[in-house]
Parts: C-alpha cells; structure tokens; sequence
C-alpha cells in the first residue's frame, strides 16, 4: 500500500493506493493514522479511490481508524468508496458508522 | 463446463500472508472459467482469502514450518473448497457476531462472517490427530456475490 498526504482547510487528505490487506497494508495504515494524529492532524479524510483490494483486516484497520482519530478529538471520513469496498461496509452494518463522500471539496466542507 | 465434469485442483503453502492470493487467484481463475461473473468470482475468492489467512494467522499461529492445504473440486456447478490447516482447532459457537452493536467497532472478527456472506455453506471439521479443516460450498449456477446492498 501506498499513501501520500497533503492538507487542504485544516483538512488532512490522505490517500491511500494499493491493498489494505493482512501483512500489508493494514499495520501501514494504522502507521499513517498514527503519524497523524500524534502530529496534531486530527480531522482526516481518507481518499480511498485508488485501493484495490481490501479484506477483513483492512476493515478493521479502518475501524481502528476511526476509533483512534474520534478519541482524539478529531474526525475521519471517507472519499471515493470502491464499490467492492461499499458493500463490505454494508453487510457489516459499517457504512452506518462512516461518513462517506465522493466529492473533495465537499467531503472538506463538512469537516 | 459441461453437466458431470468435474475439476479439482489442489495447493499447498507454508503459513506466510504472501501466499494467500496464489491460493485466492486459484479459486477465481476457476470461477471464471466455470462462467462466474467478475464479481462473483470475486466474492469466491474474498471468502478464500479469508479461510487461508485465518488458516495462517489463527490455526497455525504463523508458524512457517506449518502447511495450509487447499483443495477445489467443481462438479457440474457444485463447488467445494476445502481449507486445512495444523492447528489446534477453536469453538465456533464462541465465534462473536461481527453485527452484535456491542462488536461493531471491534477491529476483528469479520473474517467467517465474510465467508458465510458470500458462500453458501460453512462447516468446520476438527481432526483428533489436531489440525482443523473449514469446508465451504457454493452453487455457481445459482448466481454469486452478494446482494443485500445498492446504493
């Protein structure tokens, strides 16, 4: 997996490329979430349009994700949801705890 | 393929996550050519993917001198995928359930529900010697994937 930031309203857009899966991209991801956080970038949209492929423990990172950021204080939310990745969200009942967008500057906006 | 043939392909890896999409790439490539769409296929080798990792992580506890056994027979449009491991086995009644509010925001634990979403069986045989097999079937005839979303 692959990520690159940038930051754009107080906003930080990070984007994630490649898979989320165990042994590869999940414990990465955590990593990013982590660096963030811990640097003081507590509201985060995660660009999710470039990931490939995903399984049970990526969405669990994503999870963890979410639980790290809003114990922070901060808010994470998701942008261009693979459909593949949209209907792992759903039959878990998870898409009910994301925010999801498909549009940047207005997934920004809402922060 | 046609009514009665039958196909059966068999692999097997040393207990490290890298070999999990040889063992996922088998089982697509087989519904593909068995005439599964794109996404179905997909959904086949999701729950695969999830069996050998599980196999890996939990049944082996990532012991690379332990194998993970997985075997594909298709008859007709009967497939079974059978994933071996060398563990010690565990209770799947004590398995939680992923959609329980309680579970919601857990990091794990999604792992045989995805498999029992996009399967149609799936059993669990423990061997008395140890090791555990996860037996999973599907009709391909009677259209894959997942169905329970749209946007």
């Amino acid at each position: 997996m692959k990520a690159t930031t940038r930051s754009a309203d107080g906003v930080e857009i990070i984007t994630l490329q490649g898979k989320i899966t165990i042994g590869a991209g999940d414990t990465q991801l955590r990593e990013v979430i982590t660096n963030a956080v811990n640097s003081g970038k507590t509201n985060i949209l995660l660009d999710l349009g470039e990931v490939t492929t995903i399984d049970s423990s990526g969405i669990g990172e994503l999870v963890g994700s979410y639980t790290t950021v809003t114990n922070r204080g901060g808010k994470l939310k998701l942008l261009h949801l693979p459909a593949k990745l949209n209907e792992l969200l759903h039959v878990t009942q998870l898409i009910t705890v994301f925010e999801v967008y498909d549009n940047e500057a207005e997934a920004v906006k809402s922060f | 393929m046609e009514r009665g043939e039958s196909e059966r392909i068999e692999i097997t890896i040393s207990s490290r996550f890298e070999n999990i999409e040889l063992v996922q790439v088998i089982a697509e490539h087989l519904c593909e050519n068995a005439g599964v769409d794109e996404d179905g296929s997909h959904w086949i080798g999701m729950a695969v993917r999830e069996a050998v990792a599980n196999a890996i992580k939990h049944g082996n506890k990532l012991d690379v001198r332990k194998k993970v056994n997985a075997t594909f027979e298709l008859t007709g449009s009967d497939l079974e995928i059978v994933i071996s491991d060398e563990g010690e086995g565990f209770d799947p009644s004590k398995v939680s359930d992923p959609l329980n509010p309680q579970n919601l925001m857990k990091t794990s634990g999604r792992g045989i529900f995805y498999m029992k979403t996009f399967m149609d069986e799936v059993h669990y045989s423990f061997h008395p010697g140890g090791g555990t097999s996860l037996v999973m079937t599907k009709n391909l005839a009677k259209g894959s994937g997942i169905a329970t979303t749209k946007a």
